[in-house]
């Protein structure tokens, strides 16, 4: 990749915390410390207030209305498809089709494609490192066409044992579906990497990027993969709003997912067509306000260098490795050698819920549990870890009051 | 600071040998209601979440271990955070519980729901209102997201109590 002119007009990452009014808000009588945002990240300003103008000013049915709202309406969900286009810089913004979430996308292209090109004996690979989002979606189909899962190990880091998995390829396999980054361990996939080895076998590769669009250039040409998922609420943006990308050939081949109002062209009882890309699998009204905050989101980073994001957080989590480490009894879960800002650990004698638990009266918030990868979690050979994960808005002082909240804690516990 | 402290696990060793007792034969006097008041009488000792804490951690250690035996997915009160293991056992027109959890901190809720509940009758048991919780500010952990949090816990006790009563479990 060649080295991007830096933009001087671009605003410094260590001015966003003033961005996100939550970020100053009190939990349980302390100033909140905000460290899971891979469950789901704070919205700024711009996005709040994105949302609010829409219902007051905007808000009209899309792709229906001859009158002037609804065409406004209608151009800025159209136009927050084009910027979701140039953010992953996809070919064209027909490929870009607006779902509830990652796990929506990752439901529709197992039940899309795979009802329509999976064949009994086949094989699916998924990895060790997986959410059950990208589990479960594809057991359902795997059952029902008669297809054997097959799981790619990872290492002791916690990276995905590339070997392995290129022995599994073969004829048999028919998709590949991986995440981006893993959201328990933050361990970074080699996307690329990977999907060169699935076109030896011309294997569909789809990436569940949840975790990746706020901490990294997203680049689904150069990646090459044939699908990529993603959830607006994990990157500053509304819930119930993310994005499916597909390369158009496939996006065409496969058949609507759900049928009504907005994907036909003409229906009549005895046959109806459907309409084109990407409205074939947009069946019903869409989350209009979420499409635009979406947009607003991406405009939102689109601020910042994701260079400078990018540094700026692997800088941040060299200083919380480092600190978490001096705590007496503390283990990292998740080592590997490209790693998001996400730390999972474990303290001797200790259990994640009381942890999180007395963390929480700090008004330190973290994840606890198994963060929806059990078989990791069996994997690894523990219930679960306590999950500090780190968006642009932290800073050093959330690590430091991490830390005290932990030692106190540790301290109470033991 | 280091005077406040032991202050401090000075009342709470007081209050765990002064009205914290497991087999307590009088305890068959006291109401349901009389024990709830008890503990909030006692909680309104503490003047902030950490001398609550430490008190509710203090609990889950002295809570007597539930057997090796029973530590098995049968008595599991199924949740995504710790892991909680309970039995219910009936002694003449009693019911008696005992449980354990991995995590401390829901050890010591456990002590406290057992306190309250052990040694009563199925019908008391059946009935109780569990007012103590909201009153000692331990409400949060009422909440349906925390999974094995107070609610499921008290909802497998009275389930555990109809079901034993009606003899679909067995007897002691
Ligand atoms: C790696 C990964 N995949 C998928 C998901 C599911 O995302 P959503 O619940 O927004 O559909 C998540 C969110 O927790 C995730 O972290």
């Amino acid at each position: 990749m060649d080295a991007p002119i830096h933009n001087l007009k671009k605003r410094l990452v260590r001015e966003a915390r003033t961005d996100f009014p939550i970020l100053h808000t009190t939990v349980n009588g302390r100033d909140l410390v905000f460290l899971d945002s891979a469950a789901s990240s704070q919205k700024p300003r711009a996005v709040i207030d994105c949302i609010n103008t829409y219902y007051r000013e905007q808000n009209a049915n899309v792709h229906r209305g001859v009158y002037s709202l609804s065409q406004t309406a209608t151009q800025l969900f159209e136009d927050s498809r084009e910027k979701v286009k140039d953010f992953i810089s996809a070919k064209h913004s027909r490929e870009v089709i607006f779902v509830r979430g990652a796990t929506e996308g990752i439901n529709l292209v197992a039940q899309s494609f795979g009802g329509k090109f999976f064949k009994p004996g086949g094989e699916i690979i998924l990895s060790q490192l997986e959410h059950h989002s990208n589990i479960v979606p594809w057991q359902m189909i795997a059952e029902e066409k008669g297809m054997k899962i097959r799981v790619v190990p990872i290492n002791s880091k916690g990276e995905l044992m590339m070997d392995a998995l290129e022995d599994m390829l073969s004829e048999k396999v028919q998709m590949i579906a991986l995440n981006h980054i893993s959201n328990a361990l933050g361990t970074i996939n080699p996307v690329k990497e990977i999907s060169a080895l699935a076109r030896r076998y011309d294997i569909p590769v789809l990436i569940d990027g949840a975790q990746a669009t706020s901490h990294g250039e997203v680049n689904v040409q150069e990646l090459g993969v044939d699908f990529y998922v993603f959830s607006g609420h994990k990157m500053f943006g509304p819930t119930g709003i993310g994005v499916l990308w597909g390369k158009e050939k496939w996006l065409e081949a496969m058949p609507p997912w759900q049928g009504g109002g907005e994907m036909i062209e003409t229906v009549s009882f005895e046959k109806t067509t459907f309409n084109e890309l990407p409205f074939k699998f947009e069946a019903g009204t869409p989350n209009i306000a979420g499409s635009i905050a979406l947009g607003a989101a991406i405009d939102y980073i689109g601020q910042f260098d994701m260079l400078e994001i990018v540094k700026y957080e692997r800088e941040l989590l060299k200083y919380a490795t480092e600190k978490l480490k001096e705590i007496p009894g503390l283990r990292i879960y998740g080592e590997a050698a490209e790693k998001a800002s996400v730390i999972s650990f474990l303290i001797e004698n200790t259990h994640p819920y009381d942890l999180g638990i007395l963390l929480d009266k700090m008004g330190i918030a973290v994840r606890t549990g198994h963060h929806c990868t059990q078989p990791l979690m069996d994997f690894l050979g523990i219930p679960g870890t306590v999950r500090a994960s780190m968006a642009l808005y932290n800073d050093q002082n959330d690590i430091d009051r991490l830390v005290d909240g932990l030692v106190k804690a540790r301290q109470m516990l033991t | 600071m280091r005077c406040c402290l032991d202050e401090r696990k000075d009342v709470i060793r007081r209050i765990l040998v002064g009205t914290f007792k497991w087999s307590n034969k009088d305890k068959f006097m006291e109401t349901i209601e009389q024990i709830q008041d008890e503990i909030i009488e006692d909680f309104s000792l503490f003047d902030d979440w950490m001398q609550k804490y430490e008190y509710i951690i203090e609990l889950g250690k002295s809570l007597p271990l539930i057997e090796e035996e029973y530590k098995k997915d049968e008595f599991l009160i199924r949740g995504c955070q710790s892991r909680v293991w309970m039995r219910a056992e009936r002694k003449g027109d009693r019911m008696f519980f005992k449980a354990d959890s991995d995590a401390i901190i829901t050890k010591g809720l456990i002590a406290l729901l057992i306190k309250v509940l052990s040694g009563h009758t199925a019908q008391d048991i059946a009935q109780a209102d569990l007012y103590f919780i909201d009153r000692i500010g331990l409400r949060e952990h009422l909440s349906l997201t925390r999974s094995n949090g107070l609610a499921s816990m008290v909802q497998q006790m009275k389930r555990s109590t109809t079901l034993v009563y009606s003899g679909k479990q067995e007897e002691n």
